[in-house]
């Protein structure tokens, strides 16, 4: 062929893909178009092209055009979805990824982003910081983006001038460090005219950093995958091909070889690897690691579907019913506080229900809100809950399997990124349960049974607090005012415990964590006996309340009475509070050992307002509702 | 990453998407071209389903197709054993008047289309476009959803990322879905050498010229090129700055006409 280029596309290597972000008209077509003009990359005859559309429009060349290969971008010069184009240098291909900066498409911008492996965020210098530089900072940070170019563009605008730069990078600079963004490189540059994007500029010569962007891309390496991480096999389909069955995925991270043991998540089972299945058929073909598709057998016929991840024994994910999540939020209906949503985590798809809102995050200011709803393009900190148990992994750890995804009904609404680690691994638990060997006996009677014969359901009224807030005097009253309305009640405290079951159990973190799971495994077989438990300890740490919550398969109640330190220390009704600032006792919570409070209590009763009757009341009422039999269960009985 | 590496990991994504279709998709089925993209895309699926080919191969038929592209098609069918079928499209006067001529001609597979997953009630088709390709491709989506009466809604696609994909959809509405998006024309050659897989005769260089895209031959014309091996033809791709479908002629019959065609429902 006659038309050829200087440069040969000189290798197959993968090509680094990269991002273009930034506010809307900051330059970022521009930029690209310009790259692409440098580099040697326009296919023939795209150059006369683009003067031709520019002049049609009377505009001057608009690099940009380049791009925006819809009719409607070009009218309305916005850049409406991320388009992808290829080019290369003597060293390696790129793919870049064109995302828009405008504020209405972000749902593009991520879809571009979470591809990439380095992403040049373009900053006008004469406008500066705008809103969504700052926002698709954060979202890079969200995403898990490291390798960051900072462009100042449209230098020229300001005619070159050092100390614009100095002062639009600092400003730059400070708003990335307080979201722990660190950019590898910060580079003035003029995209229009080519200064200090592939080429440097004479006028440029005050630069100190010395690099032009392309130079910053070509030190950037592609994201290797993880495959010294620990396994993770996430499972797509189950074939049964020819009396074969085969487990097939996408390996996550880690390896798998012919002959591992592999732990099934959330099943809790294991099997031994019997082959690596691929096709054309190749008996050689022993392993399989990170990125590859692939399919396996096992020796054993365990329950295997879609959803299941499997792990090695030593280095399995975490199981929980619930997880933190750091999102963003993309729909116009805000993520409310009770609401649910699917969660799709690797392969699995889930029913989740929010739990909280931690905090939500203005990206402009970068402050902390407790807010009851997350809007459109914020970022927010959410506790989300499912029915069943989920294989989790921590973002920061497991990028590939700590994230998830979230669906409303047929459409995507958010995603981010898992953090489990203040959560309690239900596995641990499930483990000693299976160390002591015990074969359960099904009942032949069933909760609805027990729950018909007393006209109500058993429940844990689970009653947490500071000492002195009023657990044990409120949970008394509420047993005898239940007892009196014919309730089957029993209230579990501090006395009836530790003088017992608890004797061997002191103060320490351990140990209270001990008392806290022997109480709640003793409260859930009450609830199963159908009896409406109340317990009125402390329960200071959120992950102890969290076992006792799992441990229940019954109606659970998380009961917050509140009352602050400050009135809790005045009362100190059993003098607790004053030996333990004279420090006669140790590790007392609210002096010298911490209290949790419930995140999302369902029911909150404030000991400071209301009267011990108020109160008492107020959670009496509560309870009977929530205990009280659905009226299709009487039918269905009667 | 090695040469060998890289194709490894196109491969593995495309192994993934397709196994995705086949698991949440209720009615699957793909539509062949005969051409080198969805040729390539055809062994991924053998490769996927570990030689089986579990949703047919349909081929909308213009009777324009040049005959070697028929005679490998047969041959193919016969040694890779798969369920083709073969959807009749209809006459271009039936097309709209309005479209400029070539892009009226290629409006035919639009329509023939459209027939076909109306009657049949496919929920799910699988295509063999690359982002590489035109522009107006690089803005789809792994799985692009497509409105009730077939169209592309590119002003509002769901949001994409991280392997999740919306998998469902409304009833009587259907997905596409692009396996091999993220290849390039390059990898497909390279992985079509690699893996051995067969290809027409017609994209080596006969008489100083090659088909470097195949289409209708009405609206499809050769390259000037020599490249007579598969070698040849990554070599010219290594330094050449044509662009790929520079031989289609209802690209550029007028700036918007693969926009309108696309839009329209269009491969």
């Amino acid at each position: 062929m006659s038309n050829t280029s200087k440069i040969k596309k000189s290798s197959l290597l993968a090509p680094l893909r990269m991002v273009i972000v930034g506010h809307v008209d900051h330059g970022k077509s521009t930029l690209i178009g310009r790259l692409l003009y440098d580099t040697d990359s326009l296919p023939d005859g795209k150059k006369e092209e683009l003067e031709k559309f520019s002049q049609k429009r009377g505009m001057d060349m608009e690099w940009s055009f380049l791009l925006d290969a819809f009719q409607a971008e070009r009218d309305q010069a916005i850049t409406i979805d991320t388009t992808q184009i290829w080019f290369h240098t003597e060293k390696r291909n790129y793919v870049i990824i064109d995302a828009p900066g405008h504020r209405e498409f972000l749902k593009n911008m991520i879809s571009g982003a979470a591809q990439a492996d380095a992403a040049v965020l373009v900053v006008d210098a004469k406008e500066g910081v705008q809103e969504q530089t700052r926002r698709h900072a954060y979202l890079l940070h969200l995403l898990g983006l490291k390798q960051i170019v900072v462009a100042i563009n449209k230098i020229d605008m300001v005619d070159y001038d050092q100390k614009r730069f100095e002062a639009v990078s600092k400003e730059v600079k400070d708003y990335l460090k307080e979201i722990n963004l660190e950019p590898n490189f910060i580079i003035p540059i003029s995209a229009r005219f080519g200064d200090g994007l592939a080429m440097p500029s004479d006028k440029l010569s005050w630069f100190k950093g010395g690099s032009t962007v392309l130079e910053a891309l070509e030190s950037f390496e592609r994201t290797p995958s993880p495959v010294h991480q620990p396994l993770r096999f996430p499972i797509q389909d189950v074939y049964r091909y020819d009396e074969q069955r085969i487990l097939v995925g996408r390996i996550e991270s880690g390896s798998i070889k012919k002959g591992d043991t592999v732990l099934i998540s959330p099943t809790n089972e294991t099997a031994t690897v019997t082959g690596i299945e691929v096709w054309p058929e190749d008996e050689s073909v022993l392993s399989s690691k990170a990125g590859d598709s692939a399919g396996i057998t096992l020796d054993k016929p365990v329950f295997v579907e879609r959803g299941h991840l499997l792990s090695h024994e030593n280095t399995a994910p975490v199981l929980s019913k619930v997880f933190a999540a750091h999102i963003f939020w993309l729909d116009e209906q805000p993520l409310e506080v009770g609401k649910t949503y699917t969660a799709k985590i690797n392969t699995q798809s889930t029913t989740v229900r929010v739990q909280s809102i931690q905090r939500s995050i203005n990206t402009d200011t970068l402050a902390h809100d407790k807010t009851a709803s997350v809007g459109r393009h914020d970022m927010a900190e959410v506790i989300l809950r499912s029915q069943d148990p989920i294989a989790l992994d921590n973002f920061g750890d497991m990028s590939r399997t700590g994230r998830v995804v979230i669906f409303d009904g047929y459409d995507v609404v958010g995603g981010g990124g898992i953090d489990v680690s203040q959560f309690a691994d239900m596995r641990l638990r499930e483990q000693q349960q299976k160390s002591t060997n015990i074969t359960a006996v099904d009942h032949l009677i069933s909760a609805d049974d027990r729950a018909w014969a007393n006209n109500h359901k058993g429940a844990v009224i689970w009653l947490t607090g500071l000492s002195g807030a009023g657990k044990s005097t409120i949970a008394m009253n509420a047993e005898r005012e239940l007892f009196n309305r014919g309730y089957k009640t029993y209230v579990l405290d501090g006395d009836n415990v530790r003088h017992g079951l608890n004797k061997d159990l002191t103060f320490s973190p351990e140990d209270r964590a001990e008392n806290i799971r022997r109480i709640g495994h003793v409260a859930a077989l009450m609830a199963d006996a159908g009896i409406i438990v109340l317990t009125a300890f402390i329960s200071p740490y959120r992950a102890d309340r969290e076992i006792a919550r799992n441990a229940c398969d019954q109606l659970f109640q998380e009961v917050y009475i509140n009352a602050d330190l400050e009135t809790c220390e005045q009362r100190d009704v059993k003098g607790l509070y004053k030996k333990a600032r004279d420090g006669e006792i140790k590790n007392f919570t609210g002096i010298s050992a911490p209290y949790e409070a419930p995140e999302n209590p369902e029911i909150t009763v404030n000991t400071i307002d209301l009267s011990i009757e108020d109160s008492v009341a107020e959670l009496v009422d509560s309870i009977e509702k929530s205990v009280a039999l659905e009226t299709k269960d009487k039918k269905a009985k009667a | 990453m090695s040469d060998y590496a890289y194709l490894d990991d196109l491969e593995a994504r495309t192994i993934y998407i397709l196994r995705e279709a086949y698991n949440r998709i209720d009615k699957l089925g793909m539509l062949w071209s005969i051409g080198k993209d969805s040729t390539a895309l055809l062994w991924m699926v053998r490769k996927a389903f570990y030689g089986r080919v579990p949703f047919p191969m349909i081929q909308l038929e213009t009777h324009m197709e040049l005959p070697e592209v028929y005679e490998f098609r047969d041959q193919l069918v016969k040694d890779w054993g798969f369920e083709l079928v073969i959807e009749d499209c209809p006459p271009e006067e039936e097309m709209d008047q309005t479209l400029p001529p070539a892009t009226r001609a290629a409006t035919r597979k639009t329509v023939g289309l459209k027939n076909l997953l109306g009657r049949d009630e496919y929920r799910g088709m699988i295509l063999g476009i690359r982002r590489d390709e035109q522009s107006m491709r690089a803005k789809e989506r792994v799985f692009s959803p497509r409105t009730l009466d077939g169209k592309w809604d590119f002003k509002d696609q769901p949001a994409e990322f991280w392997d999740q994909y919306r998998t469902e959809f409304p009833q009587g509405t259907h997905v596409r879905i692009h396996p091999i998006l993220h290849w390039t024309e390059l990898d497909i050659w390279r992985y079509t050498k690699r893996e051995n897989i067969p290809c027409v005769p017609l994209y080596f260089s006969r008489y100083g010229k090659r088909y470097r895209s195949l289409g209708e031959k009405n609206i499809t014309f050769p390259v000037d090129s020599n490249a007579s091996t598969i070698d040849e033809i990554i070599d010219e791709l290594e330094t050449t700055n044509t662009p790929e479908r520079a031989g289609r002629a209802m690209d550029k019959e007028t700036e918007d006409s693969f926009e309108r065609l696309r839009e329209g429902g269009y491969m």
